[in-house]
């Protein structure tokens, strides 16, 4: 029965359809859109290949063993000397690898992408939170962008903007910036509402209740999602590799391509002790912020 | 005029409040409305408050304080009726206006203290002027007197976690007081304190009341609290049940319900000599000791058992106004009260 309702259905109405051309239409739009919106997509490039190429040679201006110390002197600043210590061995180790320069690349990409997811979706959370709509309809579009594996996004980037670093970056903005968003609406949904009532009881204005009560008292849950931005944007660099987007991303995936254990191995090690510093620094700031301090002192 | 006076002011929550509010015009009771999942949490409120009054709302939980009182300064929009502060309605200003009125007229303590955490006393204290746009070194010296003046002088650089509930409640009304503006909402600003740091509060607030002579709203679900504090009281279940001075609520309760408070009142405390004595009749007074009419009942135990005859009540020019004795007292204290709804019949003469 069953057997013979898939012939009738494959003959009688599957067969019969004409060929659906769904990749040359794809094609034919992203050729048309390239033309049409060549300011936007040319600007966008030039733009963040600046800023990278900038960044990347401030990084690698001094020499592997004085970055290092100033590393050490950023995590003393954030946490403290222990902090100081573990990135000062970490970050001397990177340096032994053969691959310090690959690794100030994909450190420079990480910053450059998580510092316009931020500013993306800060802005983005911010709505979300004062506003029902926005945020119904962000939720699902935010559940679908983080059900969606990394590498997904590199194919829709890579045909706007062909291979190298700035698909990788563009991706890795649009990856990462979904718990950036989150986290904020999260974070300001949560102030407490009589907290809010002070502010609207004493004449403040929205935009006062805003940045004098709100924000100052959902840093700390804001402070937690540029944590797992960051940490997003550095596995998405890597994986960005993949299109040419450079740094470590390229040595693994040449690595794996060639099964070179060592190599493989030696890279990985970098983007650990970049995960490590990135996040131990971040940690170290979101326990800074004058409500962490507070919530400190009241324990 | 009146410092706020409200009129035909009724607030329904839920779909169709407008509807719900001809229906309880109509006399629906209540209860009806809440079986079709609206709730009337203000039905009909009339009344108004001399500027210098302390106006005290009871009523138990749910019976619509809170929502009362954020309708006094605009939080939540009446469903209808009208609020008037000073000359001002509340209904037709825009919310601009509002929040100007909110600057320059009236402040707020909040129950939970409502505190910034990240913030130090003053920098808490100085906030409504901070919103009113008063510089810096200003504001933080007007926030300092603040500080003082609710008795946390040396506390002004602490942070609200370092402070005890009684301490975080001298913020918040110390935050009030700095923003100075005439009108003071309170709602239930003790009640998460326990209850000796609660007494001590209110003796502040009658000390600072006295001083400063602010027209307060005060909420309260403890007719102790309300009767210590308050000029004038209103019971409210929804509607206001009765609304008076403290001596006439718990004399005269109106009902059921506000019997029902009364019941555990400390009524040697709130009522007066002037509430308890007797006509003098025709007996001498010359020899008596004189007391005055206010004086509580709690305190006239000792007199009236070191003198043997009764006391005489007197007025400002020494006029007698009636006397006291141990029959008096122990006859109101034991006062059962009968409520206006059981008959003025039964009561035997006094
Ligand atoms: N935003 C709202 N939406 C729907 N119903 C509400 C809302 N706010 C209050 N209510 C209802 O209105 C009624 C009165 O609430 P209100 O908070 O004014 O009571 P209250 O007297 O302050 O009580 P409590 O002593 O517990 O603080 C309650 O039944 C409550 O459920
Ligand atoms: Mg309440």
């Amino acid at each position: 029965m069953i057997e013979y309702l898939r012939n009738w259905f494959w003959t009688y109405i599957w067969k019969p359809l004409p060929d659906m051309p769904f990749g040359d239409w794809m094609e034919s739009f992203v050729r048309w859109a390239r033309d049409a919106w060549s300011i936007f997509f040319d600007g966008t490039e030039t733009f963040l290949e600046s800023v990278y190429t900038g960044l990347t040679e401030t990084l690698l201006f001094l020499p592997s063993g004085l970055m290092v110390l100033v590393f050490a002197a950023i995590a003393w600043a954030a946490k403290g000397w222990k902090l100081a210590a573990t990135v000062g061995v970490g970050m001397f180790i990177a340096a032994w690898t053969p691959y310090w320069n690959e690794t100030m690349e994909t450190f420079s990409m990480v910053l450059v992408a998580a510092f316009f997811a931020t500013a993306l979706a800060i802005p983005l959370g911010i709505l979300a939170a004062e506003n029902r709509t926005v945020s119904t309809v962000m939720r699902p579009v935010l559940d679908f962008m983080q059900t969606l594996p990394g590498f997904v996004y590199l194919l829709p980037v890579v045909m706007f903007y062909g291979i190298g670093v700035v698909p990788g970056m563009i991706a890795t903005i649009v990856f990462c910036m979904p718990p950036g968003v989150r986290l904020t609406e999260l974070g300001l949904r949560q102030v407490d509402r009589e907290v809010v009532e002070a502010g609207q009881a004493f004449g403040a204005s929205p935009a006062a209740i805003l940045a004098r009560i709100k924000l100052p008292l959902a840093l700390p849950t804001i402070m937690a999602g540029l944590n797992q931005v960051i940490m997003l944007a550095l596995s998405m660099v890597v994986i960005a590799g993949l299109v040419g987007g450079g740094g470590l991303g390229s040595v693994i995936v040449s690595a794996l391509g060639r099964v070179e254990m060592a190599q493989g191995f030696n890279a990985g090690l970098a983007v650990v002790i970049l995960a490590i510093f990135l996040d131990r620094v971040m940690q170290g700031l979101a326990d800074r912020t004058p409500v962490a301090r507070a919530a400190e002192l009241a324990r | 005029m009146p410092a706020i006076a409200v009129d035909s002011l009724y607030k329904v929550f839920g779909k169709g409040a407008k509807n719900a509010v001809a229906q309880l015009k109509r006399g629906v009771p209540r209860a009806d409305l809440a079986a079709k999942n609206v709730t009337a949490a203000v039905i009909d409120h009339n009344w108004s408050i001399e500027p210098g009054e302390t106006f005290v709302v009871m009523g138990l939980s749910g019976s619509g304080k809170s929502t009362l009182i954020r309708m006094l300064n605009g939080l939540i929009k009446p469903t209808a009726g009208t609020i008037r502060i000073g000359d001002v309605e509340l209904g037709s200003l825009s919310s601009r206006e509002l929040r100007r009125l909110r600057r320059e007229k009236i402040s707020m303590v909040f129950q939970h203290f409502a505190l910034l955490p990240h913030r130090t006393v003053v920098e808490n204290v100085a906030f409504g002027l901070e919103i009113k746009g008063v510089d810096k070194t200003e504001r933080l010296e007007r926030a300092r007197e603040a500080v003082e003046l609710a008795g946390l002088a040396g506390h002004e650089y602490k942070l609200p976690a370092q402070l005890s509930g009684g301490m975080k409640q001298r913020v918040g009304l110390a935050r009030a007081l700095a923003a100075d503006t005439e009108i003071l909402l309170m709602d239930e600003a003790f009640s998460a304190l326990d209850p000796l740091i609660r007494q001590e509060m209110q003796d502040q607030l009658l000390d600072l009341q006295s001083k400063l002579g602010k027209t307060i709203v005060f909420i309260t679900h403890d007719l102790n609290e309300a009767m210590r504090i308050g000029d004038r009281i209103a019971i409210c279940d929804g509607e206001v049940k009765q609304l008076g001075t403290a001596e006439e609520i718990l004399m005269h309760p109106a009902d059921d319900y506000v019997a029902e408070f009364t019941a555990d009142v400390d009524r040697s405390r709130v009522l007066t000599a002037e509430a308890v004595m007797e006509p003098c009749g025709t007996q001498d007074t010359s020899a008596l000791r004189r007391i005055e009419p206010d004086v509580p009942v709690n305190e006239l135990y000792q007199p009236v058992l070191d003198s043997k005859a009764p006391l005489l009540v007197v007025d400002d020019n020494a006029d007698p106004l009636g006397v006291v004795t141990p029959r008096s007292i122990i006859k109101s204290l034991a006062f059962e009260p009968e409520t206006a709804a059981d008959g003025e019949e039964e009561r035997q003469p006094a």
